[in-house]
């Protein structure tokens, strides 16, 4: 079976976000002065072959703590897995 | 004999040729490594280089530390042979796990170029070796993610088992915020492992060994290195 895989790391909550920082800063330049705690990640996609969705599930999980995120600095989650 | 030390060069490393010229220069023999090497070529220290290794795709050191070299290197820190992380090559060792914390977004989100002082923290190292504690360093940074990050619990355990290497600090060796340049938390430029014989540090020693060209705080580190490898072929 073939699966498409959303994943969404994130910077870990009270980690200096300087990115989200600069964003939050530049957003009132253009009129909104009403924005706040912007955190800035990344969206990734992929599709994988799996036998089942929640071997398809458990592979994700543990790319996304060994690859696609830095456990030290940053959290991972599946935003969403179906099949393709 | 001369201590032979190691550089390996990734694609994408910048500073590989630098670092073997500061080794020959300070009295060692050079050894270029190649980051799909099986193995290290019978060397007795580890030099990772400075650049963007595979373009720093994903994160910074993500990629490399999954490269063949990297797996020969592992078991040569776990014997105890003494690897030197520079930049880039820091942010390798910290994605490995060889090191804790790691290197994030300078907190004002640009690439700084600049001469900065150190203050040496700790002497048990293999390139610290033979500096004075509190010894103050003049050396180059050239980075874009070099703001050194890690829980606090991890900050501690570095502080109280004397595990920071180097601080940002003035001429004079005072660590302040005004002197940090990147926004590294406590100021930290350099770290050590458990053991002492694997460092990191975001500066650029090998940028620093040639009065022709800048500032000189490399030619210490580089030297020291060389006399802990001789020091351990004796023993």
């Amino acid at each position: 079976m073939r699966f498409a895989v959303e994943v969404l790391v994130t910077l870990k909550p009270g980690l200096a976000d300087p990115q989200g920082k600069a964003i939050e800063g530049a957003l009132p330049t253009l009129g909104w002065r009403n924005v706040s705690g912007v955190r800035m990640g990344k969206h990734l996609r992929l599709e994988l072959e799996a036998g089942s969705e929640s071997e398809a599930r458990t592979q994700v999980e543990e790319m996304a703590g060994r690859l696609l995120s830095n456990p030290v600095i940053e959290d991972s989650r599946i935003l969403e897995l179906r099949e393709a | 004999m001369s201590a032979r030390i190691g550089v390996v060069t990734f694609p994408g490393s910048l500073d590989d040729r630098d670092a073997l010229g500061a080794v020959e220069l300070m009295g060692g023999e050079g050894v270029p490594l190649w980051h799909a090497d099986p193995d290290l070529k019978e060397v007795e220290g580890v030099v990772l280089p400075g650049g963007f290794s595979y373009g720093d795709y994903l994160r910074c050191g993500a990629i490399a530390r999954f490269a063949p070299v990297m797996e020969e290197i592992r078991g040569f820190a776990t014997r105890g042979g003494p690897v030197l992380g520079i930049c880039n090559g820091f942010q390798i060792l910290c994605e490995s796990g060889l090191l804790p914390g790691a290197l994030i977004r300078n907190r004002s989100l640009r690439f700084i170029c600049r001469i900065v002082h150190l203050r040496v923290e700790t002497t048990q190292t293999p390139i610290t070796a033979d500096v004075l504690p509190g010894e103050v360093l003049e050396m180059p940074i050239k980075h874009g993610e070099g703001q050194f990050v890690a829980s606090e619990p991890d900050l501690d355990r570095l502080e109280d088992s004397g595990r920071i290497v180097f601080r940002y600090c003035g001429p004079d060796g005072d660590v302040s915020d005004a002197h940090n340049p990147n926004g590294a938390l406590r100021g930290i430029a350099g770290i050590r492992n458990e053991a002492g014989n694997v460092v990191g540090l975001m500066p650029h020693p090998e940028h620093a060994v040639d009065p022709d060209v800048g500032p000189t705080g490399g030619q210490a580190l580089f030297a020291s290195l060389l006399s802990s490898v001789m020091a351990g072929a004796g023993r």
